[in-house]
This record gives C-alpha cells, sequence and structure tokens, in this order.
C-alpha cells in the first residue's frame, strides 16, 4: 500500500492502520524516475531525428559546394539549372516550387478558412457531423492519386477555359491547386479547432451588444484565434512547399531555365503558370529516381537544393510566427 | 403577482418589459414555468432565489440571447415598447442593441481598452467623435482616471473589478434603454462590488437595470423592485414566487417562502 508522506496526520485518529514507521523522508520511486527518464528520450529523440537530418544534409551539400565546378554566388543567382553543363542556378527550381505553392496557398487558405469559420460558427451539430468527415477523407487520399487528379481533370478544364495554346500539358497552375484541396483539410481542421478554441463569453459579449453573426464571427472570434490560424497557415505551407508526387506527375519534367534574370522577368516570362517547370522536390525525385551514381555532383547537388528546401520552410515558419505573435490577441 | 403603481415616465405605461407566460424549455427540460412580471422603467430590478431558479435562463430571455442555445425554447410574451420581442417580425439583433448584457465573469475582448468601448459603436456606425465617446463611457463607470494613460494596452490587463467596469462602459457605448446584469459581481471582492454596486445606483437614473444576483444583501441594498424565484423540487422547473418593492419583499412579503428564503431558513 502505498501512502503519501504526511497522511498520518489526516487518518491518525480514524484508527486506520498506516505505516507511519517511514515518516517523512525522502522516498525512492523507481516507477516515477523511470517513466521520466522514458518520457524525456521520447522528447530526446524527435531532437535528435532533426538534428541528424539537417547534419546529413548539410554535410553532403557541404561536399556539393567544395567541388571546383560549383561557384556558391552561381547557385544562389543563377537561372539555368543544367547539370549536363554544369550549370547549377537553383532559381528555375526555387521559382517553380514558390509558384506551385504560392497557388495552392492562395487557394487553400481563403477556402479553408471560410469552411472553418462556418463549421465553428454556423453549422449546425448535424451538419458538422457530416461534413467534417468528408473533408478529412481528402486528407487521406494518396497524393499519388491527386497527381493523376490535376493531370487528367484539372488540367483539361484549365486548357478548356484559357485555351489549349495557353495552357500546356504538364503546367505549374493544375500543380497548384490540386496542392490547395490536398492542404484543405489541413487549413480547416486546424482552424476550426482555433476558433472552436475561443471562448463562448467573448461571442456572448459581441452578440450582448448588437453585433450580428458575421460581425462576431469576422471581428471578435477570427482576431481572437489568429495564432492558431497562422499556424494551420504554417504548416500547410510547409506541405506545399515540400509536396512532392503531385509536382512530379503534373508540372513538368524539366526545370524552366533562363540565361539570366532579365530573360526571366522580361514579360514575366518566369511567373506564367501555364508552363510547365520543375519544381525542386520533382526534380530531386526524377533524379534520384533515375540511374544516378554515388558521389557524382549530380547526386551532391540533390543534397543542396533539400537543404535549401528545408531552409526555406524554415525560415516561413520563422517569418509567420513574427506576423502571428504581432497581431493575435491573447485571449487566455 | 404583479408591481403596480409605478411613476414611470416613458413609454410602455411606467414599464421598460412586460413579461407575460413567459416559460423556457431546454429540450425537454422545463427550465422556467408561467413568469408574468413587469420591468418598470428608470429603476432597478433586481431577481433574486436559490442556484438552479431560474433567474438567469429568464435574464437572458430579455434580450434574446437564448436564441444562441440550439435547443431552448421560448413560450409567451416580453413586451418592450409595445412590442413583443419574441413577435415574427422582429430582429433579435436590434433586440440586444437596445437591451444590452453585463455577465456574470468579466469578459472584456482581448483588445485594446479603447477598442473595447469603442467596438459595439463601431459596428453600428456611429460617426460622431469616438474618442469622446470612449473617454465619456469610461468617465460614466468611474474607470478614466485610472486608465486613460494605458488606452491602448489590452483589457484583460486591468484588474477584474475593473475589467467588470470596462464591460459595463462597452455595454452603454450603444446607447441601450436596458442593461441586463447576471451577477455581476459574483467573481469580484467586496471592494470591487462596492464599486460596482455604487454604479448601478448612478447608471439608473438613465437606464432600466435588470440585476440577477445570488446575494441577498444585495439586493437589498441596490435594488428598487426585488422578483423571488423558487425551483420546484420534483421537476427542477423555476418560478416567479413573488415581486414587489424591495422594502416589501424584505420586510413584509406575501409568501411564507419568501419569508423563508430571505431570513435564511431556506436556500
Amino acid at each position: 500500500m502505498s501512502v503519501k508522506p504526511g497522511a498520518e496526520f489526516l487518518t491518525g485518529g480514524l484508527g486506520i492502520e498506516m505505516d507511519s514507521r517511514r515518516g517523512l523522508g525522502r522516498r525512492r520511486r523507481p516507477f516515477e524516475q523511470f517513466m521520466h527518464g522514458a518520457l524525456w528520450l521520447c522528447g530526446a529523440i524527435s531532437i535528435l531525428t532533426t538534428i541528424g537530418i539537417v547534419y546529413m544534409l548539410g554535410q553532403e551539400a557541404l561536399l556539393f559546394f567544395r567541388r571546383e565546378e560549383v561557384r556558391l554566388l552561381d547557385f544562389l543567382t543563377g537561372w539555368t539549372w543544367q547539370p549536363q553543363t554544369l550549370q547549377f542556378g537553383i532559381w528555375p527550381l526555387v521559382n517553380a516550387t514558390m509558384g506551385a505553392s504560392l497557388i495552392a496557398m492562395a487557394l487553400a487558405l481563403p477556402l479553408g478558412l471560410l469552411i472553418a469559420i462556418y463549421l465553428s460558427e454556423y453549422a449546425s451539430f448535424k451538419a458538422r457531423r457530416i461534413l467534417k468527415p468528408i473533408l478529412e477523407v481528402l486528407a487521406g487520399i494518396p497524393t499519388v492519386v491527386y497527381g493523376y487528379f490535376a493531370l487528367t481533370f484539372v488540367t483539361p478544364i484549365l486548357r478548356n477555359m484559357f485555351g489549349v495554346e495557353v495552357v500546356e500539358i504538364f503546367n505549374i497552375a493544375s500543380a497548384g491547386l490540386v496542392i490547395g484541396v490536398l492542404v484543405l483539410p489541413t487549413v480547416t481542421s486546424m482552424s476550426e479547432d482555433a476558433l472552436r478554441a475561443v471562448p463562448v463569453a467573448l461571442r456572448e459579449a459581441a452578440v450582448g451588444l448588437g453585433a450580428t453573426k458575421l460581425e462576431t464571427s469576422v471581428r471578435v472570434v477570427v482576431p481572437a484565434a489568429l495564432s492558431g490560424i497562422s499556424a494551420a497557415f504554417i504548416v500547410a505551407m510547409s506541405r506545399a512547399v515540400g509536396e512532392t508526387m503531385i509536382v512530379a506527375v503534373a508540372a513538368g519534367a524539366g526545370p524552366r531555365n533562363f540565361a539570366d534574370w532579365s530573360e526571366a522577368l522580361g514579360g514575366l516570362r518566369a511567373l506564367n503558370p501555364f508552363q510547365s517547370a520543375e519544381t525542386m522536390t520533382g526534380h530531386i525525385v526524377r533524379i534520384s529516381g533515375g540511374d544516378i551514381s554515388y558521389d557524382s555532383l549530380d547526386y551532391d547537388s540533390l543534397f543542396a537544393i533539400g537543404l535549401l528546401l528545408f531552409l526555406m520552410t524554415l525560415g516561413l515558419n520563422i517569418f509567420s510566427r513574427a506576423i502571428a505573435s504581432r497581431f493575435r490577441e491573447r485571449y487566455d | 403577482m404583479a408591481v403596480s403603481n409605478v411613476d414611470g415616465t416613458t413609454e410602455g405605461g411606467g414599464y421598460a418589459l412586460t413579461a407575460s407566460n413567459l416559460q423556457v424549455w431546454y429540450g425537454g427540460f422545463h427550465a422556467v414555468s408561467d413568469v408574468s412580471m413587469e420591468v418598470p422603467t428608470h429603476r432597478i430590478t433586481a431577481m433574486i432565489g436559490p442556484s438552479g431558479c431560474g433567474k438567469s435562463t429568464l435574464l437572458r430571455t430579455f434580450n434574446r440571447m437564448n436564441d444562441l442555445v440550439d435547443v431552448a425554447r421560448v413560450e409567451g410574451s416580453v413586451h418592450y415598447r409595445g412590442v413583443d420581442i419574441y413577435g415574427p417580425d422582429v430582429d433579435p439583433v436590434e433586440v440586444r442593441r437596445r437591451i444590452g448584457m453585463v455577465f456574470q465573469k468579466p469578459n472584456p475582448f482581448p483588445k485594446s481598452i479603447f477598442e473595447n468601448v469603442a467596438w459595439g459603436a463601431r459596428i453600428h456606425g456611429f460617426k460622431g467623435d469616438m474618442e469622446q465617446l470612449v473617454e465619456d463611457c469610461l468617465r460614466r463607470v468611474v474607470l478614466w482616471d485610472e486608465v486613460k494613460d494605458k488606452l491602448n494596452q489590452s483589457g484583460l490587463s486591468l484588474s477584474g473589478g475593473q475589467q467588470q467596469r470596462l464591460c459595463i462602459a462597452r455595454a452603454i457605448a450603444v446607447q441601450p434603454d436596458i442593461v441586463l446584469m447576471d451577477e455581476p459581481c459574483s467573481a469580484l471582492d467586496p471592494i470591487a462590488t462596492l464599486h460596482i454596486e455604487e454604479l448601478m445606483r448612478d447608471l439608473a437614473a438613465q437606464y432600466t437595470i435588470v440585476v440577477v444576483t445570488h446575494n441577498m444583501q444585495q439586493a437589498a441594498r441596490v435594488s428598487d423592485y426585488t422578483a423571488f424565484f423558487s425551483v420546484i423540487p420534483e421537476t427542477r422547473t423555476g418560478e416567479l414566487v413573488e415581486v414587489g418593492p424591495t422594502d416589501m419583499i424584505f420586510d413584509s412579503p406575501d409568501n411564507p417562502r419568501t419569508n423563508d428564503y430571505i431570513t435564511g431558513r431556506f436556500g
């Protein structure tokens, strides 16, 4: 029987037998100590994994940048990615990744937030019980299916709308829109959680002042939930930037290269969403899927791309957090 | 039993609100049974009674806050300025603009002190001098001197009593006729409670106030009229036992149940 130290005082007069010999001395609790250690280990594993990945990426990327064929400045500013001719300018890949992600977020953020507001503030219990599982099914569809959905369903629609001579078969817009659908459940469910966590008392305060449901939702509940909503945005954006299968299938199988900045931005040719382009992830998966020899320049270049991708999502995280903490309204 | 001979001055024959045969259900639960009472204009009416007697529920029917609860159902009528606020053509949003509410737990918005007061007026399209309005309302609740130098700080940075005064300022900033207060002091310390009670007396000159309280001394101190509610033990349904001038309810109640409650023999 385990008795808390001091319990003797409470029960002493009641005639209940207690082990009072041990007094108030410090007791050993092996199981508590074991669990403490085990939980610490679980936390440590996730941190160690991250450190391991960063270390591995960094080390391999360093091999790439150490090679004499590669110049860091060209890597960071160049608009041609053509390993055959030893041209390693990262911008065609970064441009495609950013294009697809922005299109995805332009779809997923407003739509996801509106759905979340509907589910949290407007929907009846019944409607929510039906809608939420349907939405969650979207998150369970394999991304390769999404890829072919983009290629065989969305692309033909875009070509019908804007003309076959404008929209190429492989294009960024189609892939971006479908990535938007892919991250929609993430945006919705995280935003909804944040909205529902806002105390009912705040809604009552607004309604009691004669605010309509829309005024209450948009001007009290959403601002109060902003930190959670921006967390949803960060997760969804990171997911979109890192999405691979959809862009590999639907966006194109070659970087959209330009000679230099003026050629890329002249007539905004780099920004055309209806032409094919290869994203950072798309390039990595295509090259590593082919017969590539270990220790080759191509092989090392993939790690440089991976490292940059990691730094981009990290930067996005930090940036969004800073924005959110600037505008959030603390209610707790 | 209804209040009579009230020397009211505005519409409704001196009554700001008239409830007739009011019943409230939450799903299958009959929360309040058959309440008929009047709320005199520019007076403080207190609603007292044991926990679960439906006094807060009834208060929320006076400005249709119960509409927020899906399963709530109201029968009977509440007349405000000659209009039944449960009538088919009545917009509950307009009802709540004229009949404001202060809640049990202070619930300022997580916005600045200024924005808390300005919020309601702004959504109703107030075009005047907002800074003046905010200052007037904060002066009215005797909070101005304490917050005038930190209007940009969060409303949540204030103490509990200050927060509740801020909430009252926010409520009167939309210029309501009636202010409903749901146990406004129950989360506050005695000093803050005293401040709020003084404020209520002061506001009664301009507004009709209905206050729910579980504190009988408070009802005796601040109110002009008192309604005593009780709960039917078998069904847990709340009912109105007696309503009248506060002096009468406390000194010579008609109903022995009121007397028992007031003298502390029950509840």
